[in-house]
């Protein structure tokens, strides 16, 4: 169980967090996700073993939020 | 799609509208129209792709309400308002973002305070490297100016430190030898060498702000309320703009209702104010764990305080020994050697006073036995020693004469504990052992009741006249004496029973009870207790009464602010569509009203960022009597 958090440019719109929370939570290997919307950031707990942190990123960029930074611990 | 490009586009969308305006003037009229056509196409597109994203991941966007607008629009002829309507929402939105990104600046400073390197030890040579690659057990070397980048002790030099990133207070504290410094802060002078006990994201830095971005989050009950509201409303909103259209057969009559009745103002109203909030708290040394502590705290009306630690220091000293027989510095040094055992803190004061006065403590004490809340027996050199309080000496059939009682009773109502130690069953001397009233405590506690603070009551295990002097001292309404954990929590449960809305304050450890019990349980930090940061709604990181009295009315203020918002969000909303339906209001200008109004909403928002208490009259306490 790996822990990653993304840091996205400012979010603007409560819309944001249900968009990216729905989307990236019904991917595989991710356990939880939680949407910082004050601080513009994505947490995600995930397996590695089934997803990996870059697959995460992708699908928050496709959702047209570009991801800043990313850390994995 | 950038931030950057919507700026981009949101000012050659600006450029356009202005070349529109001249051509107007100009009279070439299909020109014109050109490019109030080409600049619905330019901002448009972003807003539709937008749109086109949410709706892809089956969620309802305002962005889909402005770009089915934009497109009616278009389709019956109204080039300006397509084009002012898609610049307004780009630059709205432009505005918007940079509003926001002011409410969330106070947690901004305080993430911005994060070290980015460190100098450390490896292999007998100083390097820097990234605060990532830094380990547990590191020797880590900090210098004049540069941010401590772990949180470790200090193993050598000395030097004076910044923790205003930790604590909220900007005095700097001078540190040394086995001191703990954290990550955050800074050297203001002096040289240090720590080794590292917490790195990365385990230090109290890391953590605090984790809670912060988390309190953040935590929702208040408006703000659930407002979330559950713009569920419903939604929707609600494309059912009624349907009907408008039924009614009216009036397409543009209808888009300009489903724009504008966008409820952006409305979810964003208790959002801002309350991120404000906790920013400012976290700034000024203060943690309010979420929206929801921000309410309960605002309602307050009675503040019970622990005496030890929380309205005094919490460092005893001895203030005196009396001796009915013998020297007083042999009495001293066999008392100190028999509470060596003692984990208790008045007995560890004494054993310090001991090493103060550089007596050399010896001797073993032998079948030492401590007898929790009263004292500790033991053997020093063959003496068997009694040491501790009036219970303790009566219940080992010990006489405490008249003139030893009434010492031990006058030193009492001087503010000291009185300990009694017995050499061989006769009571020898007295020990005085005194705190000290934290200095900011009178004036906070006159803050709390100017902000609205109905009652201070205090609790404590000490004895009762100390307790009454203290009580005295700081103008509380009502003290209770000898209490044990139990009782506390129990006194606490009567209040609440009584309507009262209680705050307790503690410092954290043997509280811990109380502090849960109440409806806002607060603790004292001491700059990063584990078990206080996690389990208290409120945390004071500096240990300042003062932070509390600012926590108060700082929440005061934001559930004001939080309500001045909801209440204009509301009326704005309620306002502008009447307007449509009464034909007032058209497109652009009831789009410009509505992102208006979401600006106002912020700017309000971040008034709260520097929002400091008011410098309060200090006023006379009214007691107020307990309910029996």
């Amino acid at each position: 169980m790996k822990k990653a958090v993304f840091g996205l440019e400012p979010l603007s719109c409560p819309t944001c967090i249900k968009k990216i929370e729905n989307t990236v939570g019904k991917m595989d290997g991710v356990e939880a996700v939680k949407v910082l919307f004050n601080s513009n950031k994505v947490r995600a707990q995930f397996n590695e073993d089934v997803v990996q942190a870059e697959q995460i990123h992708e699908v928050i960029t496709k959702l047209g939020y570009p991801v800043v930074s990313q850390k994995v611990s | 799609m950038n931030a950057k490009r919507t700026s981009q586009i949101t000012a050659l969308t600006g450029i356009l509208l202005a070349i529109a305006v001249g051509l107007h003037f100009g009279g070439l009229h299909e020109w014109r129209q050109g490019t109030l056509i080409a600049a619905t196409i330019i901002a448009g597109t972003p807003i539709a792709i937008k749109a086109f994203q949410a709706l892809r991941m089956k969620a309802f966007s305002i962005e889909l309400l402005v770009t089915i607008a934009v497109i009616g629009a278009l389709f019956i002829g109204e080039y300006v308002e397509s084009a002012a309507v898609t610049f307004l929402f780009l630059f709205g939105a432009f505005l918007e973002a940079r509003t926001l990104e002011k409410t969330r600046s106070s947690l901004r400073s305080l993430i911005d305070m994060a070290p980015l390197e460190a100098t450390v030890m490896r292999n007998g040579e100083a390097v820097i490297v990234s605060v990532d690659d830094v380990e547990k057990g590191d020797r880590v070397i900090i210098r004049s100016g540069e941010k401590v980048a772990i949180d470790g002790s200090i193993v050598s030099g000395k030097a004076s430190l910044n923790e205003a990133a930790i604590t909220g207070e900007s005095v700097p504290a001078s540190k040394s030898i086995d001191d703990r410094v954290f990550s955050g802060t800074i050297v203001d002078n002096g040289f240090i060498e720590v080794i590292a006990d917490k790195v990365g994201d385990d230090t109290t830095f890391a953590r605090i702000i984790e809670l912060v971005e988390d309190a953040q989050e935590a929702k208040s009950k408006t703000q659930k309320f407002l979330d559950r509201f713009a569920n419903v409303y939604t929707p609600a909103i494309v059912i009624l703009s349907v009907l408008v259209y039924i009614f009216t057969r009036n397409i543009e009559m209808t888009l300009t209702f489903l724009v504008v009745a966008c409820p952006g103002a409305l979810v964003i109203s208790a959002p801002v104010s309350i991120v404000a909030g906790i920013g400012n708290g976290a700034r000024n040394g203060v943690l309010v764990k979420g929206g929801d502590i921000m309410e309960t705290l605002a309602k307050i009306d009675t503040v019970v305080f622990d005496k030890t630690g929380t309205l005094t220091r919490g460092r005893p000293e001895v203030t005196d020994i009396h001796t009915f027989f013998g020297d007083k510095n042999d009495l001293l040094r066999i008392v100190a050697e028999a509470e060596m055992i003692s984990e208790h803190h008045l007995g560890q004061t004494i054993v310090k006073e001991a090493r103060k006065r550089g007596i050399p403590l010896l001797n073993e004490p032998e079948e030492a036995e401590v007898i929790e809340g009263n004292g500790i027996r033991a053997q020093i050199e063959g003496k068997l020693l009694t040491i501790g309080n009036r219970k303790l000496m009566a219940a080992n059939g010990i006489i405490v004469e008249d003139a030893t009682e009434s010492y031990a009773v006058k030193r009492e109502k001087l503010g000291n504990t009185a300990i009694f130690a017995a050499i061989d069953g006769v009571v020898a001397g007295i020990f005085s052992i005194a705190d000290q009233i934290r200095p900011e405590a009178k004036s906070a506690l006159n803050e709390l009741r100017a902000s609205g603070v109905k009652q201070i009551i205090m609790l404590t295990g000490d004895n009762r006249h100390t307790a009454e002097l203290v009580g005295k001292q700081l103008g509380l309404d009502a003290i209770y004496a000898e209490l044990l954990p139990e009782d506390k929590v129990a006194m606490i449960q009567k209040l609440k029973e009584a309507g009262h809305k209680v705050a307790m304050a503690g410092d954290g450890i043997n509280d811990a009870p109380a502090i849960a019990t109440a409806d806002i349980g607060l603790a004292m930090g001491e700059g990063g207790t584990d078990i206080s940061m996690e389990t208290a709604d409120v945390v004071l990181m500096a240990d300042r009464l003062d932070q509390f009295s600012h926590a108060y009315s700082l929440a005061k203020a934001t559930i004001r602010n939080m309500k001045q918002n909801t209440f204009f969000a509301v009326g704005t909303v309620v306002l502008l569509l009447a307007g449509v339906l009464l034909g007032k209001v058209f497109l652009a200008s009831g789009m410009l009203i509505h992102e208006l109004s979401v600006l106002l909403v912020i700017l309000n928002a971040v008034r709260l960022i520097r929002y400091t208490k008011k410098q309060v009259d200090i006023k006379q306490p009214v007691p107020i009597l307990l309910p029996e």
